[in-house]
């Protein structure tokens, strides 16, 4: 937007002094004209805006707080009460939507490992953690020290896999296929890139057959086929074999972000590296790698967030997961047609969590460019 | 742990004439069929400054980057400090540790602090502890004067001040041999004088040095010998004096007067 000009007094060269910004132009005010107002038709599309997100604001809050029904014996039972959203169907069967069938009187345990993935994950996302160094032992031995606590074993009473189901079931599968495929990725990426020709085509045919197979397939050979594979007699616990597929799934698109990484960094890099003596894996660990995961970590996220997701699909192989509760809370004769709320509710446990993650990798990206021109 | 003037004192004494740091027999390296280096014979001894000039593209970069492998040769002998370049992977990084590059567009690592570029060398290769490392680091950057930009992140400095510090990542090592790839090409005019300052006083301390470069009055007043490459053939080495005041050859000539003319 041009700004008409002002007679300005003049200055001897050399001497004009540094100037405020003209009014409007800057602050509050400024920010609105550039962005909200800056045209006729920008102003239209605001007030339009303004009003659409009103009358929607408006509706939801109607439906979701205002004329819901927190409490009540069976859907017409709900209806009775009021036109909004029906949320006792989420609210009388909230233990299976979080549990599935893990035994009510063990669900300390659970509980208590997500809690405790706040300590294992804190040091490992936030550099700034107190005492860091030694929270990080403890995030070494929480992958351990979860599985004890949710299977059992070892003093605790055993809780069959097949009891696990909800968001217990996705966190199971999201936290594990994330923590186990990071690692695969990366070395992957790695075998991608490297000298060794064998490695190199082994890792290119694992990466390009897993990427060329729908995720869904590879959990019924899971289901399946994986038997004939296996020796006869051995029993390999279903939720295991998924968390394998999955892992090796989420591994494959992981090696391909962390590859785009790796392909950015300027040969230079690699030519510094070297021409000090650093090994192949010091050079890795210490200059490559780093550079390569920051500037991979939006396709990371991304990678992520699909592998969480995507666990979702489970409930096509029969485990329980907060999909597979809502089938079974529907089919219940007295909740059947409840569909948007217990979508709606699942929709917003997913959301949660994934912008989480979202936000996570935003504030990773800033903090790690501290330093970039 | 030396200072610098012992440091400066053990390069001194090693800047023996007749211990032979280089020598390159015979040397060819192709690049697919494309014969870059024919035939290249020279001996760098300790404490000996060679500049290497040409054209582009006659092979001065490839030249010396071969003798820290970061070019393979296929004929032909390098023996660098003793120890024959083959492929040998445990070679290569002992002669890596021992010969400091820094190159045309510095290559600092720009996720690391300056002092982090300087100390990584000496931790991870030497395998210093980290306040040994530090010392010598912060030595360094003195040496180069840019002490207080040790905190700071590549990407923060200028040009100049980058090249410096690249010199001093290299230093950092304690190398045995310099080898600089046009090290002021990419930097803007009013830069180019603090490098060449930090290189004529690495000069005086009888570091053997191999500068790839096109500032003559470098050449002039730093180098022992002047090597003239074109076409991937060494074409006459000799002293500086006799180089400029009497090329023997018509594309030494034809060189010097195009870059001396402006
Ligand atoms: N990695 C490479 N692959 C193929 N050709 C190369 C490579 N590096 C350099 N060259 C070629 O080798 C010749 C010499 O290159 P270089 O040593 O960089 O020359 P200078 O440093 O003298 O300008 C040039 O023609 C260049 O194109
Ligand atoms: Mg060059």
């Amino acid at each position: 937007m041009s700004l008409p000009a002002t007679a300005s007094p003049t200055y001897p060269p050399g001497q004009h002094p540094d100037l405020p910004p003209p009014p409007g132009s800057a602050g509050v005010v400024g920010w609105l004209r550039a962005n909200l107002f800056s045209s006729v038709f920008n102003t239209a599309l605001t007030f339009v805006s303004v009003w659409l997100i009103y009358e929607f604001v408006t509706a939801a809050i109607d439906w979701f707080v205002l004329e819901a029904v927190w409490e009540a014996g069976s859907r017409v039972d709900c209806r009775k009460q009021g036109d909004g959203a029906c949320w006792a169907v989420i609210a009388t069967r909230v233990d299976q939507f979080v549990y599935g069938f893990y035994p009510a009187d063990q669900r300390w345990r659970p509980v208590l490992t997500f809690v405790l993935l706040f300590p294992a994950l804190a040091p490992v996302l936030f550099d700034r953690t107190p005492y860091r160094s030694q929270l990080l032992w403890f995030s070494l031995a929480y992958p351990a020290l979860g599985a004890w606590l949710i299977h059992g074993g070892l003093g605790l009473p055993v809780v069959d896999t097949d009891a696990y189901g909800g968001f217990l079931l996705t966190m199971i599968l999201g936290v594990t296929g994330i923590v186990a495929s990071l690692p695969l990725g990366i070395l992957l990426a790695l075998g991608r890139q490297s000298q060794l020709l064998v490695v190199r085509v082994l890792c290119v045919t694992f990466i390009e057959v897993v990427r060329g197979v729908p995720l869904i397939t590879l959990l019924f050979i899971a289901s399946t086929m994986l038997n004939y594979f296996l020796p006869p007699g051995t029993n390999f616990d279903l939720l295991i074999r998924v968390l394998i597929m999955v892992t090796l799934f989420a591994a494959a698109y992981l090696a391909e972000a962390v590859r785009g990484g790796l392909q950015a960094i300027s040969r230079g890099q690699y030519e510094a590296a070297d021409s000090l003596g650093l090994s192949y894996w010091k050079k890795t660990w210490l200059i490559t790698l780093p550079q390569a995961l920051k500037i991979a970590i939006p396709g990371m996220v991304n990678v992520f967030i699909g592998l969480y997701k995507d666990s979702t699909l489970v409930v096509i192989i029969g485990l329980l997961d907060p999909l597979g509760v809502a089938r079974a809370v529907l089919a219940d004769a007295k909740w059947n047609g409840l569909s948007n709320e217990t979508y709606l509710f699942i929709a917003l446990f997913f959301f949660m969590s994934c912008f989480a993650m979202s936000r996570y990798s935003l504030w990773l990206e800033g903090r790690l460019s501290v330093g970039d021109r | 742990m030396a200072t610098i003037e012992e440091d400066t004192e053990r390069i001194r004494s090693a800047a023996d004439s007749s211990r032979v740091m280089v020598e390159i027999q015979a040397m060819h390296k192709w690049f697919g069929t494309f014969h870059v280096l024919k035939d290249i014979n020279l001996r760098v001894t300790a404490g000996e400054r060679i500049v290497i000039c040409g054209p582009s593209g006659s092979g001065k970069s490839t030249l010396i980057r071969c003798i820290n492998r970061l070019e393979v040769h296929q004929q032909g002998s390098i023996v660098v400090d003793g120890i024959e370049l083959t492929r040998d992977v445990k070679n290569i990084e002992q002669i890596r540790s021992e010969v400091g590059m820094v190159f045309q567009h510095f290559n600092l690592f720009p996720h690391l602090t300056v002092l982090e570029n300087c100390t990584l060398g000496p931790m991870w290769v030497r395998k210093l502890p980290k306040d040994e490392a530090e010392d010598i680091a912060l030595r360094y950057l003195e040496r180069v004067q840019i002490p207080e930009q040790a905190d700071k992140y590549p990407g923060q400095l200028s040009g100049g001040q980058q090249q410096r510090v690249a010199i001093a990542r290299s230093l950092c090592m304690q190398p045995k041999i310099m080898l600089f790839d046009e090290p002021t090409s990419a930097l803007d005019p009013e830069m180019i004088k603090e490098v060449l300052d930090t290189m004529l006083e690495l000069a005086e301390t009888g570091m053997t040095m191999l500068v790839v470069t096109h500032e003559m009055g470098f050449a002039r007043r730093a180098a022992d010998r002047v090597i003239f490459m074109d076409g991937g053939e060494i074409i006459e080495k000799n002293a500086p004096e006799p180089f400029f005041n009497n090329p023997q050859n018509d594309r030494t000539k034809l060189f010097l007067s195009q870059i001396l003319s402006h």
